[in-house]
């Protein structure tokens, strides 16, 4: 039996062959050392993300997300539900406290769930990863499963917006956030918790609408890291990962900078940390190598 | 007669009023006192022709076309900076959204900007399997401007494409089916069903 039992909501990216299908694979590897039981959402359906609201409005919008809690409610009950994705995670969350503060919006929420007999009651905690392994585990307990610390790696913790804003994780400020500090720490790395750029946005989904104007952030958001001498930058959010790592190519072309920063997600240092292999880690998922990890993943 | 037309008769010079009825958390809008920390706390604040609480301003002045017409709320980035920073804590991010959806609605959104066209593809993308496509999404993308320009895009951004496969977070088979749930039938019915009550409630308004 695991410890720690939670009902998990992957989203959209968290699929095979998706764009953070690399933080699924170590997800579940660092569940697999934390004595975590991730008990899937059946059937979840997609969150309609941070860009929904245009076509989708309010209700709709929030319905997507009522039926994954009603879901979850039926298949896992009592179980929190655990989001890796941070819109996925913002979303769930915020229609859960917009049904609770709007009566009629919840009882629309409902009459809509009706059509495929399906009900919400709506009482269920909707958490991000990161709350599981602060607040349930605790930097202490996770340091003390390291097998292969990550000496000499310096990692710049970029929280990104969503992770962070506007729930974030308790106790922590908004403007500079230490938790990813915290658990590169706890790791046995270098942490920079002057990062500056560690809540700068990268564009979200402008990234595709506005490819300039996310580019130029991200090209900032890099930089810093260089600034820092960050060996690689670890992020929660699978949006944000992406964004920076994978237009490091196009900057480079546009503004003539030589990238070639790692962009890695906090399961993959604890995979690694944890004694496990590059491929349990999912390193091989990284268009820009993270050698370090490669490095002592292979020792 | 066009649910715009309906609005601007029944509201008449009170846009406020209008976005307090119509618009997601547009009940705030009266809130706002002008400090411009959301403006200065944007990401895209330079890209914005009107800041949030230029907008805010604007409404309580009754430019319904001047606001409902701008690709400003289009640059949001759902950052929210500005909720978590606001000293009056209006939730800025969702009155935004609110704002953008409401111009879409009515049929006056900026045509030709890339977000709000990318907002559309990206919910009927969704609604198809009820899981995003991402591949699908990343193409329609490329190809906005039609065919030869699609092409073009395609090329520029093909070591991208194909780094992604290298790595398998990009799966090709995903343009034949792909994710999705059980019965996307279901789900469309949901949906369905709250647009209808969204919409009633708006109708109303108009009357």
């Amino acid at each position: 039996m695991a410890k720690r039992e939670y009902s998990y909501y992957p989203g959209c990216s968290s699929q095979k062959g998706a764009s953070s299908s690399n933080m699924m694979k170590s997800v579940a590897t660092m569940c697999e050392e934390l004595d975590v039981q991730l008990n899937e959402i059946p059937d979840w359906n997609c969150c309609s993300a941070s860009i929904g609201y245009g076509s989708g409005g309010e209700l709709p919008r929030l319905v997507m997300s009522a039926r994954n809690i009603a879901l979850s409610e039926e298949h896992n009950p009592d179980q929190d539900i655990v989001a890796t994705c941070a819109a996925c995670w913002l979303s769930t969350r915020e229609a859960a406290e917009r049904f609770e503060d709007d009566e009629n919006m919840f009882k629309e929420a409902n009459e809509a769930l009706a059509e495929a007999g399906m009900k919400l009651t709506n009482k269920t905690p909707i958490r991000h990863m990161a709350e599981v392994l602060i607040e349930d585990i605790g930097y202490e307990e996770i340091g003390k499963g390291v097998k292969k610390p990550l000496e000499g790696v310096k990692i710049a913790g970029y929280v990104g917006c969503q992770t962070n804003r506007p729930f974030g994780i308790d106790g922590e400020s908004y403007e500079n956030p230490m938790y990813l500090d915290g658990l590169v720490d706890a790791l046995g790395g270098d942490s920079i918790p002057t990062y500056e750029k560690k809540v700068q946005c990268c564009g979200g989904a402008l990234a595709f609408s506005e490819p300039e104007k996310s580019q130029e952030m991200i090209k900032g958001i890099i930089e810093a890291a260089y600034d820092n001498d960050a060996d690689m930058i670890a992020t929660p959010c699978p949006l944000c990962q992406a964004n920076v790592e994978i237009y490091q190519d196009q900057i480079n072309a546009k503004y003539g900078t030589k990238f070639d920063m790692p962009v890695v997600y906090y399961s993959q240092l604890i995979s690694v940390a944890y004694g496990r292999n590059a491929n349990d880690a999912a390193l091989n998922g990284q268009i820009i190598k993270a050698r370090k990890l490669e490095e002592i993943a292979a020792k | 007669m066009s649910t715009n037309t309906a609005m601007v008769e029944k509201y008449r010079n009170n846009f406020l009023k209008e976005v307090e009825a119509n618009v997601e958390e547009g009940e705030w809008v009266k809130m706002c006192m002008q400090c411009g920390v959301c403006a200065g706390s944007c990401p895209l604040g330079n890209a914005w022709e009107h800041p949030p609480q230029e907008i805010f301003m604007m409404i309580r002045a009754g430019k319904r076309e001047d606001v409902l017409t701008s690709d400003s709320m289009w640059m949001c980035t759902s950052c929210y900076n500005c909720i978590v920073r606001c000293p009056r804590e209006l939730p800025i991010t969702h009155i935004m959204h609110g704002l953008a959806h409401y111009a879409k609605r009515l049929g006056i959104q900026p045509k030709g900007n890339p977000t709000q066209w990318f907002s559309e593809v990206f919910w009927n993308n969704m609604m198809k399997k009820g899981r995003v496509n991402e591949l699908k999404l990343g193409l329609s993308m490329y190809f906005k401007d039609g065919f030869v320009s699609g092409i073009k895009e395609s090329l520029k951004n093909a070591k991208l494409g194909m780094n992604m496969q290298k790595t398998k977070r990009m799966a090709p088979m995903e343009f034949f089916g792909g994710h999705g749930v059980k019965n996307p039938g279901d789900l469309q019915k949901i949906i369905k069903k709250a647009q209808e009550l969204e919409a009633a409630r708006i109708e109303e308004h108009g009357k």
